[in-house]
């Protein structure tokens, strides 16, 4: 991991009513890393991301942003951090320059007209400059939420759910933007429900349930450690069972029982494939095809989640 | 100091009531002459003079009181209700802007606007009554203390709002009556004794005294009790707002 830009150490919050939404978070994110939080709903994403920018008091714990202190030196921190929520949050009566200036100064800067401008053509919003808020659409709100977050230019920028009910087109648009917000060297943290966002875009991927940080890992090292791949035999005359003495290699039947399916850790040496092909061809038990899949990111999330929780 | 930040507030709220010009000058300055024909035309003719002065310009200092309160708080209140309302406080929640920062963008534009107000019921007024000030500078020490500590105390009033109906309670509830039952339209030495001892609990009696007394050199009660008790009213509401940003409350998780 590069340097870090952001430090979260024992970060918890409990509410007024005694819930408790983050339990001793720790967490590390590098300078210019995009990195993606991954947990069901209600497990503490927006919670943390929250305590991060300033929006909810932590119950316990420090944040860092860049060597400044979150809370005692909150205006340094926060200068760094751009944050595009979850919520559709915008006044509705702005234009779109005038509330993208407005977030710029807000965080310190003169209006930079310039660099306002590069932000709106990047997100195609430079056309709908004078268009009230009101009158775009669900994806074009959502693309004025991102401008007004790099309004200020941010060096870490949080996406809290960024292509949550938006259409695939600007769904694309948005990885693309984010791939080059990172080669300028801003640092991404993202929260999402999808999980091929994650694997399209992050580096390192940190899973959050019930208010607890299970595992922070290197995407790729996260996919060998824990993906699993599966071996599906077209069966030529279907089975109504496992036939007895296959059991070493736990295998199950699919589709009617016209699949047989082996499913494997792709991490070990020996993966049994040759024995079990051999053992089938002992048995009379033909096929017609074979295919093999590794497990997705999706499935690595349901399976920690569920494991876990 | 974020100057930008607080200029950024300032200039979003001078520019959301520029949106509404029509309710936020036109309405005040209608409501404000009809004040003049009911209460200076019809009552006004049959009472001719309060301690010397005709009763059309008596009300004067007390009409510009009742607009430069409600309007204060108004403005003020919805100014910090509505980010919350849609959501959009998260941004002010995590910029670079200290609790006093924030106050001076949101409070700066409320008693601007209410100063503004308070200068077009004076030029309005002077098309019904003849206007004479005598202490100007008082008139607009005070003018600009009111306007301030009322804009304070909206915000307070935006901040502890829940819903639409809470932020009109306390202006409907509570500053209209003790506006009108502050002497805006009366002096209190005319009620009965114990209901001027009765009146001397309401603050308001203090801002529109020391706001007249800058007009025609008398009030209800001494000018120094007056500028003290806004003073203090002023001091009672920023330590307030020191401790809602100090807490979190209704602001923060």
């Amino acid at each position: 991991m590069p340097d870090p830009i952001l430090a979260v150490a024992g970060v918890s919050k409990t509410y007024k009513g005694g819930f408790t939404a983050l339990h001793d978070v720790d967490l590390e994110i590098g300078k210019g890393e995009i990195f993606a939080l991954l947990g069901p709903n209600g497990a503490g994403k927006t919670t943390l991301i929250s305590i991060i920018c300033g929006i909810v008091t932590p119950s316990t714990g420090t944040i860092q942003v860049a060597g400044h202190d979150a809370l005692t030196d909150y205006k340094a921190a926060r200068r760094l951090i751009g944050l595009v929520p979850q919520e559709l949050s915008v006044d509705m009566f702005e234009t779109v320059l005038a509330t993208v200036t407005f977030s710029r100064r807000l965080f310190g800067r003169s209006g930079h007209s310039a660099y306002i401008e590069q932000v709106l053509r990047d997100l195609s919003l430079w056309d709908k400059r004078d268009a009230k808020i009101m009158e775009l659409s669900g994806g074009m709100k959502r693309r004025v939420l991102i401008a007004k977050a790099l309004a200020h230019e941010p060096e870490v920028l949080f996406l809290d759910e960024p292509t949550a009910g938006v259409d695939v087109a600007l769904r694309r648009d948005m990885w693309k933007l984010v791939h080059k917000l990172r080669e300028r060297g801003t640092t991404i943290i993202l929260t999402t429900h999808y999980i091929e966002e994650a694997e399209e875009m992050a580096d390192r991927i940190g899973v959050i349930n019930q208010g607890k940080l299970l595992l922070v890992e290197e995407k790729a090292a996260l996919m060998k450690k824990l993906g699993k791949r599966e071996l599906d035999l077209a069966l030529v005359e279907p089975l109504d069972a496992v036939p007895e003495g296959l059991e070493r290699w736990q295998l199950n039947l699919a589709n009617d029982g016209r699949t047989l399916r082996y499913v494997f850790d792709a991490t070990e040496e020996q993966n049994g494939i040759p024995a079990l092909l051999r053992e089938l061809a002992e048995r009379h038990i033909a096929f017609t095809d074979l295919e093999t899949s590794k497990s997705s990111l999706e499935d690595i999330f349901v399976d920690l989640v569920g494991e876990r929780a | 100091m974020n100057l930008h930040g607080i200029w950024a507030i300032y200039r979003f709220e001078m520019a959301r009531s520029l949106r509404t010009l029509w309710q936020s000058l036109v309405g005040p300055v209608l409501t404000t002459s009809l004040y003049f024909i009911v209460f200076g035309g019809a009552i006004g003719s049959r009472m001719q003079t309060v301690d010397g002065v005709g009763y059309g310009s008596f009300i004067v200092p007390g009409l510009i009181m009742l607009s430069l309160l409600t309007q204060s708080v108004g403005n003020a209140s919805i100014g910090i209700y509505f980010p919350k309302f849609t959501g959009t406080i998260f941004e002010l929640l995590s910029a670079p802007v200290s609790a006093m920062e924030m106050v001076l963008g949101f409070v700066g534009a409320a008693a601007t606007k209410s100063v503004v107000l308070g200068a077009i019921i004076l030029a309005t007024s002077a098309f019904f009554v003849p206007i004479r000030v005598l202490h100007p500078g008082a008139m607009i020490a005070f003018l600009l203390l009111t306007a301030v500590a009322f804009s304070l105390f909206g915000f307070i009033l935006g901040i502890w709002a829940k819903s639409f109906e809470q932020l009109n309670f306390v202006p409907m509830l509570l500053i209209t009556p003790l506006t009108f039952l502050g002497g805006s339209f009366y002096s209190i030495d005319m009620l009965p004794p114990a209901w001027r001892t009765v009146s001397l609990f309401n603050p308001v009696v203090y801002l529109v005294s020391g706001f007249r007394w800058s007009f025609f050199g008398k009030g209800d009660v001494d000018i120094a009790i007056s500028l003290g008790v806004t003073l203090g009213f002023l001091v009672a509401c920023l330590a307030v707002i020191a401790w809602i940003f100090k807490s979190g409350w209704r602001l923060k998780n």
